[in-house]
């Protein structure tokens, strides 16, 4: 990126060309194997023959490597797609500075002027973020009594090779799924209501932490789970007296992350599906009242809420990690 | 899950005035001389802690259990007859979301607005990493800026996370209208928010000692930043572009739906013109999609770590 300056730098501006006592001993003390290092030499030149240089005869601080060269490339890559995308780009027919205008002023009103007008009273919208945040925790709950079983069989070190990647494979397929896509899904299978909104947050739930479990699972020292299988102990008493203890403190702090992240899809999928809560709430006072006060008085609620399971997330992981 | 460290700490008390309780006992079996005590001592210990151990277990799963009823009360949830559902549910969903032949028909259009979404999710991510970057430089505590910039940036960086994808992509459908623009700012704004806040703890993370040895001889600020901070970031910014560019392709699903664009809308056209096997056939794109952006960036970051 800012390879060319680094060709600045003269040879005698870089510290090791001073000749001091701890640069000397370190040359003297080189194995053999580096090259022909004749005695007559002092310790600058010795040092300056295993240095790459250019053609001037400086340093080179940059050295090629494949690492460096894939980086480069992708960023390349990533300027060259968003150089295009943003040129070909459908902006609308809106006249664009006024579109700005607009919506930084609804965005100012927003954040400086957020009240329940009529729509809705105080009582509604509390019920609305209690139901979204029930909507997150059973998900949640559920999703990691049912991800730690199905956690276990995906480790590559406490099951079968065929049985860990099969549910790998079937785990990767659900994580891809859109959560909303889940959830859109289920409402037509299941019908409409919280059944299909918690079997579709589960799904995406359970994928997401089999991944986090197995992986924290595999980390475990083998010489433990050894150990424990040389002494007679059965599988479970393996799970129970090892494993368990041994992840409980990464898996409380997966599973909160979850937490966090069950809660903003509640929010969506009651917006979108239609599953209630404060994310319904919020889909009407936006799309159909048209009320910007109203949706900021709700976004202020949920960012109240993520700030308190913020906290709550530090001082668990102050206390238990 | 708020109510696990008040239900420990409920507990903490009496597993405390056991442990002294059993020191104490020591203290007089010391007295007595006795050769059996030590042994007798450390299996009371033992037996202590387990019963502590098994009470705040127990305390805590009591707990959830209730929580999650009363969460199952509140939504009218039904727990049996979700279990009873489910498997008729997923066959439905696997009969009737089958693509079949005729849906095939639509798959260059659904391929044409997946390849824009992509596009777009990749164009969301790299611009919204640019200005992410330069307020992480100048609110992180290695090489920001005096002053109360850094709260100024952690505040923003925070604000622009936590609000709901769905109040952003509502606010700007009133100014910006159905167009793909809407939602690739809908998608750069949470991005901003959340790239920043990243950005924040990496740069501090791992420029700590090159930027302190710059500043030693003598570097001036631009010199740090560009010569210490973005080329020993440079990995680890990609990397969390290349994570934000597979969030992002999820997220366009949900914010195409809300702002109509993009793929999430063709899949809420036909889901809700009740074309269930062309939705299946949108589903499996987006997997397909997603699981090779995930191998790619997988094989790059292999490659550049």
């Amino acid at each position: 990126m800012t390879g060319e300056k680094n060709g600045d730098f003269a040879v005698s501006d870089l510290p090791v060309a001073g000749s001091s006592p701890a640069a000397e001993a370190a040359v003297r003390d080189l194995p053999a194997t580096c090259g022909p290092a004749p005695a007559t030499l002092t310790a600058d030149e010795q040092i300056h023959q295993f240095v790459r240089k250019n053609r001037r005869g400086q340093i080179r601080v940059r050295v090629f490597s494949r690492a460096n060269a894939v980086l480069g490339a992708v960023f390349i890559a990533l300027a060259a797609l968003t150089i295009y995308t943003m040129a070909s780009l459908n902006y609308g027919r809106v006249p664009f500075l006024e579109a700005f205008a607009g919506a930084a002023g609804d965005f100012w009103t927003m954040i400086t002027a957020p009240y329940i007008d009529r729509h809705f009273s105080l009582a509604e919208v509390t019920e609305g973020l209690f139901v979204s945040l029930a909507l997150a925790l059973l998900t949640t709950c559920i999703g990691a009594l049912v991800a730690f079983v199905l956690g276990l069989f995906a480790a590559a070190n406490l099951s079968s090779r065929a049985l860990s990647n099969a549910i790998k494979v079937v785990m990767s397929f659900c994580r891809a799924v859109p959560t909303i896509l889940w959830v859109l899904v289920f409402t037509v299978a299941v019908g409409l209501g919280p059944e299909a909104a918690v079997c579709g947050l589960l799904f995406h739930s359970v994928a997401y932490l089999v991944k986090a479990y197995s992986e924290s699972f595999e980390e475990i020292d083998p010489g433990v789970i050894e150990a424990l299988r040389a002494s007679g102990a059965s599988w479970w008493q393996i799970v129970f007296q090892s494993v368990l203890p041994e992840t409980a403190s990464s898996m409380l702090s997966w599973t909160f992350i979850r937490f966090e992240i069950n809660f903003v899809n509640a929010v969506a999928v009651g917006a979108v599906a239609g599953a209630g809560g404060i994310g319904y709430q919020l889909y009407l006072a936006g799309s159909f009242y048209h009320n910007i006060h109203e949706v900021g008085f709700i976004v202020y609620y949920c960012l109240i809420v993520t700030a308190v399971l913020e906290i709550v997330a530090t001082q668990l992981r102050k206390r238990y990690l | 899950m708020p109510e696990s460290p008040e239900s420990t700490a409920t507990v903490r008390p009496a597993g405390v005035t056991g442990a002294s309780g059993g020191s104490g006992a020591s203290g007089i079996a010391g007295n007595a001389a006795s050769a059996a005590a030590p042994a007798a001592q450390a299996t009371a210990q033992a037996k202590a802690f387990f019963r502590r151990r098994g009470l705040i277990i127990l305390a805590v799963a009591a707990g959830l259990i209730v929580l999650n009823g009363v969460s199952g009360g509140l939504l009218s949830f039904d727990f049996l007859q979700t279990i009873i559902d489910v498997p008729s549910g997923l066959i439905w969903m696997f009969t009737n979301f089958l693509p079949s032949a005729a849906s095939l028909a639509r798959l260059p259009v659904i391929l044409t607005q997946l390849g824009a979404t992509v596009l777009v999710s990749i164009a969301a991510s790299c611009t919204a990493a640019v200005l992410a970057l330069v307020f992480a430089v100048l609110g992180s505590r290695s090489v920001g800026l005096k002053g109360p910039m850094q709260f100024i940036v952690r505040a923003i960086a925070s604000l622009f996370r936590n609000i709901p994808t769905v109040a952003w992509a509502l606010i700007l459908l009133f100014s910006f209208k159905q167009s793909e623009f809407t939602g690739y700012f809908a998608l750069f704004l949470t991005s901003f928010g959340y790239l920043t806040r990243c950005f924040l703890e990496s740069i501090d993370e791992v420029s700590r000692g090159a930027v302190e040895a710059l500043r030693a001889v003598g570097a001036s600020y631009g010199q740090v930043v560009a010569q210490a901070v973005i080329p020993l970031c440079s990995t680890v910014v990609l990397s969390w572009v290349l994570y934000m560019v597979e969030t992002n392709v999820r997220d366009a699903t949900l914010i195409g739906i809300l702002t109509g664009t993009g793929i999430g809308f063709v899949f809420d056209m036909y889901y809700k013109s009740f074309r269930y096997d062309e939705a299946g056939l949108v589903v499996l794109a987006i997997v397909v999609v997603v699981i090779a952006l995930e191998l790619t960036s997988n094989f790059i970051r292999r490659a550049i770590l």
